[in-house]
């Protein structure tokens, strides 16, 4: 699961698909995840990343992730072979 | 390294130039105490859900209400509209604040004699009235309030049998230009059906004609609605005086006033809408003071007014149960509050506030409730930060007719408590058990076998 190449994210969690013109914004760790998703990280790796940094348990990780990815894939910011 | 609070990933899509309605934050900062008593405290001790009333607000309701009428009018008496919130912990504060009772049914009238209402200070008000609660009201000598002919006719032979003479007031409705007209209950102003009455009352003379009642709507946001009933309730005592040198000892004005909460399809807050006490007071009081009594003959004026005096002191506190994402893409919260306990979400758009700390971010919201059933909707829409199953909520204004109209329906009925001055929740009542539900409840002993 990648994020399309031409998504512009910003540090100030701005984000602009050029392709259809449309912007949205995220919070924090929306942030980090669609920044690791922008850069190819596995979900492993995201999942172990985030369980990191916050205070997460893997169950909170696992259906937070299924939701983000799935809103992703609705407002069509994922790659299309995805 | 400390970990960092987490909060469930959100994206938002952004709109320019479109205006929406529901797009105000509900709240910016979360509600973590209800008058100095923590939330996750109170839920934690008395279970979740639960109702919880500020002492404090009641009492500033009540007072602040009271010196609105005291300061425009000589002769004010407040009467606690017991339908609006009956349990008698909050009854008990309006009778010590010097409310009289205003009740609508045997049930209630029997509930404001055991809160101590001596039975000459309760308004005994409704269409249903049984030959029985007529007597009972007589004998405690209660003013009632005649809603029909039929019970007119009743009461007069009951009179008649008792050989007394019962305290009654009857009860007009009116054309105030506000619609829908109320003029379901009591006697019709404009058809003369209010002359009517009085008539017949005053010719049988079987009856105390003491008082006249309105009530012209409910969450009525037009004081001069009630401008024009005053005017029209004071026409009436004056013409029944120059008729039949009787004076009128009240004017009941009934209650209606909107409390602070916003109506569904209303595209302003209540907040910012709904008028203040005081205005309704100046229209009443001024119609009153201008109508023409004579200093001696100027009727007592009654209000009945509940849900602007309970409304804001209650809260409903509860708890995440899951997040789940609609076909459409909208976010759904399922809450443990459902409206078998919340009646009135469904026509307020209740505030409806997190009880935990909370960022910047927010989303639209469906909030449904834990019964499974279709309609179960807390807020069809509203503007919330991401909250995790578990976290806690505080709904606002719910202090009128959620608790006296709230039904075990697949849950029960959740606890109620009050916070003092102090900050001490004190218990008003239970959480209910399976075994109060079913406490009335008898199987034949032909449907005792189970095959099971």
């Amino acid at each position: 699961m990648k994020l399309r190449k031409n998504v512009a994210i910003s540090d100030s969690g701005f984000i602009f698909n050029p392709s259809t013109g449309d912007s949205y914004s995220v919070n924090p760790v929306g942030m980090e995840m669609l920044t690791l998703l922008h850069e190819g990280t596995p979900k492993e790796k995201i999942k172990s990343q985030i369980m990191r940094d916050y205070v997460c348990d893997e169950s909170t990780f696992e259906k937070d992730y299924y939701d983000f990815t799935l809103m992703l894939r609705n407002y069509k910011l994922l790659e299309e072979d995805e | 390294m400390e970990k960092k609070l987490y909060e469930r990933p959100i994206i938002r899509p952004l709109n320019t130039g479109l205006m929406n309605k529901y797009g105000n934050r509900t709240e910016y900062m979360p509600v973590t105490h209800i008058e100095g008593a923590s939330v996750k405290e109170m839920l934690k001790k008395y279970g979740s859900p639960l109702f919880v009333f500020s002492e404090r607000q009641i009492r500033e309701n009540i007072r602040s209400a009271k010196r609105a009428f005291e300061t425009r009018y000589p002769k004010v008496q407040f009467a606690w509209s017991y339908k609006t919130n009956y349990l008698n912990g909050i009854c008990s504060i309006f009778h010590q604040e010097g409310s009289w009772a205003e009740v609508v049914s045997r049930m209630e009238y029997d509930k404001a004699l055991h809160n101590g209402v001596s039975g000459d200070k309760i308004l005994f008000n409704g269409p249903d009235k049984t030959d029985a609660d007529l007597r009972e009201a007589i004998k405690n000598n209660s003013p009632i309030h005649i809603d029909h002919l039929d019970e007119l006719y009743r009461l007069t032979e009951i009179a008649t049998e008792l050989n007394v003479k019962p305290r009654v007031a009857i009860r007009v409705n009116m054309d105030v230009g506000v619609y829908p007209m109320w003029d379901r209950f009591g006697f019709n102003y404009e058809s003369g059906q209010a002359w009517d009455a009085i008539n017949k009352i005053m010719a049988t003379g079987k009856l105390n004609l003491i008082g006249l009642h309105t009530h012209i709507g409910t969450y009525m946001l037009s004081p001069n609605a009630y401008g024009v009933a005053g005017y029209k309730m004071a026409d009436l005592a004056i013409g029944i005086q120059q008729k039949f040198n009787t004076t009128i000892q009240y004017i009941d004005m009934g209650g209606g006033f909107a409390s602070k909460n916003t109506l569904k399809g209303s595209y302003l807050k209540g907040t910012d809408i709904v008028p203040e006490v005081a205005e309704y007071a100046e229209a009443i009081c001024t119609s009153l003071l201008n109508a023409g009594f004579r200093n001696n003959d100027l009727p007592t004026l009654f209000l009945e007014t509940g849900r602007a005096l309970i409304d804001d002191a209650g809260f409903l506190l509860g708890t995440v149960i899951a997040n789940k994402r609609l076909s459409d893409g909208r976010k759904a919260t399922i809450l443990d509050i459902g409206v078998n306990i919340l009646f009135t979400s469904f026509w307020y758009d209740h505030k409806i506030s997190p009880a935990q700390e909370f960022g910047s971010h927010t989303e639209d919201t469906v909030l449904y409730g834990p019964l499974c059933m279709n309609i179960d909707v807390v807020r069809e829409n509203v503007t919330l930060p991401p909250m995790n199953a578990g976290d806690n909520i505080v709904i606002h204004h719910v202090g009128a007719y959620d608790i006296t109209q709230s039904m075990q329906f697949i849950s029960l009925r959740p606890a109620v408590v009050i916070v003092d001055k102090m900050a001490n929740p004190h218990l008003l009542k239970r959480s209910e058990t399976l075994e109060d539900m079913q406490r009335n409840e008898l199987v034949p002993e032909h449907l005792k076998h189970n095959k099971n």
